[in-house]
């Protein structure tokens, strides 16, 4: 009895915190199928200056409304998001250019690499990887004018590539990866040398299928990092056509609140796809890279 | 075909690192070196060697300074209340038998949220006539500008909390399921309480996992950054100014010198965090085995 008191509780408290983890998602999805006449009843009074609430009469009017259920369920938002504004198609291409090639480089180079940390022996191992750690470590402002120097002596600026590059030898990676590689048993190799599988050949054979969820982690997080990126292009792409969708949707947000709601709603979409089918590949992932035997 | 594949260990080991090797130097530790240069200078083009003068002005520099406290404040309560929460969360989940999987869903869906979205949010409850004012004015308080008092600092690290608790708690799940049970039996059958049980058990062999999140919170410590940056733009209340805002205000005017050197200061602080770390990590492992 006393145990099962304890079951509902802690299931209430959790319910709880999970409603307010998930809180965000749920406005943004509700609200971009309101009108732009209940968001802007709802919202208007965002953004002002001054504090309407001198009256303490306790009248809510002139504060934001929260609202979930919209009064009629309209789609205008997002016939204007994506049939009427072609720009906002521009851009979602545009972050497909821009973080396709950085999680695909990412996840060829890293996984390489994790490997040689993980499973093999060289001088200077362990330094090597300490300066790996340090550079993933530093925030972007700290690598910010190395990169830019860089870009600017490819010629790079207001390139792609000038994203493209730095993103994909990101270390992260290599540290997810090291620490998901470290947990095969080093029997698994030898019996493949026995075998007479090469170098190679254990590599693709038998660590590569053996990391399937970690790479599935790092690909997923590596995606949602970089769909979201917002200080990179704003300093290496000049060009607001260039500019992927996270800048422009960090941009609407003061003046069109209801295309916000729905352009945020696409914009997560593939992301949220992504992880809802790669869910267990993603906890897993990130679970057996925690661990060090 | 098989003799080109024996090659010794060692080039084999360069052979898998080179790609990421020349990559990291080039798009990171050569011009990184380089930024070092720029912090040794006058002016970025044609400058003077002024030796750690750069530096000496960055110690008297007032914004600086309030940005290096901010930073370490920031770092010191949202880390260790992240890793808390997130291991008592992950303890209470652990705990549940109803929906495990499903709550392991929802906590960690904050990290597929786009930025956009969370400044949406953020703005509609926070806002100076934001829902939450409405409250507070419906109990008949007075309301309060959020992102422009000290409340900022909360809200900042309420944002990072959201964020990474999930991420973390996993990590810590995944610890949890790795301690063998006996471990626990025969503890109980020592007459250990469960206080003593998690002191002893648990604690101890999170550790290693602790170490990983503690890494990981720190990284996204400094990720927040693009939250509070959309929230409340270049210049936001003092509380919250931190290091970045301070880098990249130096950026936009074009103050290389002054940039690089507050680069190489945190730079430096980072090593020695890093370098403790490992040392206590160590010390841990072998008491541990």
């Amino acid at each position: 009895m006393k145990r099962r008191l304890k079951g509902i509780v802690v299931t209430v408290i959790l319910s709880v915190t999970a409603i307010i983890f998930i809180f965000p998602l749920i406005l943004t999805v509700s609200n971009s199928f309101m009108s732009e006449a209940e968001i802007s009843n709802n919202y208007s009074m965002i953004g002002s200056t001054n504090s309407s609430g001198t009256s303490n009469d306790g009248s809510t009017d002139n504060y934001a409304k929260l609202k979930l259920i919209p009064d009629v369920v309209e789609i205008g938002q997002y016939y204007e998001v994506l049939i009427k504004k072609s720009q906002f198609l521009l851009m979602f291409w545009n972050s497909v250019i821009i973080v396709v090639p950085i999680v695909a480089g990412q996840t060829i180079i890293s996984s390489m690499a994790a490997y040689a940390f993980a499973k093999l022996k060289f001088k200077g191992k362990n330094q090597l990887f300490f300066i790996y750690i340090i550079v993933m470590l530093m925030p972007f402002q700290v690598t910010l004018v190395p990169n830019y120097l860089v870009a600017d002596k490819f010629g790079l600026v207001n390139n792609y590539l000038s994203i493209i590059f730095p993103g994909i030898f990101n270390t992260f990676g290599v540290f997810l990866l090291k620490q998901y590689m470290e947990q095969i048993p080093d029997s698994y190799i030898e019996a493949a040398k026995m075998d007479g599988a090469g170098q190679f050949q254990i590599f693709f054979k038998v660590i590569l299928p053996m990391c399937r969820n970690g790479i599935a982690a790092m690909f997923i997080l590596g995606f949602i990092d970089n769909w979201n990126m917002v200080e990179q292009p704003l300093i290496f792409l000049q060009d607001v056509q260039k500019q992927p969708l996270s800048v422009y949707l960090s941009k609407i947000i003061g003046g069109e609140r209801g295309l916000a709601f729905a352009a945020s709603s696409i914009y997560m979409l593939p992301v949220l796809l992504m992880f809802l089918y790669g869910e267990n590949y993603l906890i897993e992932g990130i679970q057996h890279s925690g661990i060090k035997e | 075909m098989k003799k080109i594949f024996k090659i010794n260990g060692n080039k084999l080991a360069w052979f898998f690192l080179a790609p990421s090797i020349i990559g990291f130097s080039v798009f990171y530790a050569v011009p990184f070196l380089g930024g070092l240069y720029y912090s040794l200078v006058s002016s970025p083009i044609n400058g003077e060697f002024v030796g750690l003068q750069n530096y000496f002005n960055l110690i008297k520099n007032p914004s600086f300074i309030k940005a290096v406290i901010n930073t370490a404040m920031f770092s010191f309560i949202s880390v260790p209340l992240n890793m808390i929460l997130s291991l008592c969360l992950a303890l209470l989940i652990n705990a549940n038998t109803y929906g495990r999987n499903i709550f392991r869903t929802l906590f960690i869906t904050p990290l597929v949220v786009p930025v956009a979205s969370v400044v949406l949010v953020w703005q509609s409850l926070f806002d100076i006539n934001g829902v939450l004012n409405g409250l507070i004015t419906s109990l008949g308080q007075h309301p309060v500008d959020w992102m422009k008092t000290e409340w900022a600092r909360a809200a900042v690290i309420i944002v990072y909390l959201w964020k990474n608790i999930g991420y973390s708690m996993v990590l810590f799940l995944s610890g949890l399921k790795n301690i063998p049970v006996e471990y626990y039996e025969s503890a109980k059958i020592d007459g250990a309480n469960s206080w003593k049980q998690f002191t002893n058990i648990t604690m101890v062999y999170l550790t290693p996992t602790a170490f990983f999140v503690f890494i990981m919170s720190i990284i996204n410590s400094f990720k927040v950054f693009r939250e509070t940056y959309l929230i409340s733009g270049d210049h936001p209340h003092s509380s919250i100014y931190m290091l970045q805002h301070y880098m990249n205000n130096m950026f936009a005017s074009l103050d290389y010198q002054k940039l690089t050197s507050a680069a190489f200061v945190m730079a430096v602080f980072i090593v020695l965090i890093v370098f403790i770390l490992f040392v206590i990590e160590r010390k841990i492992n072998r008491m541990v085995s």
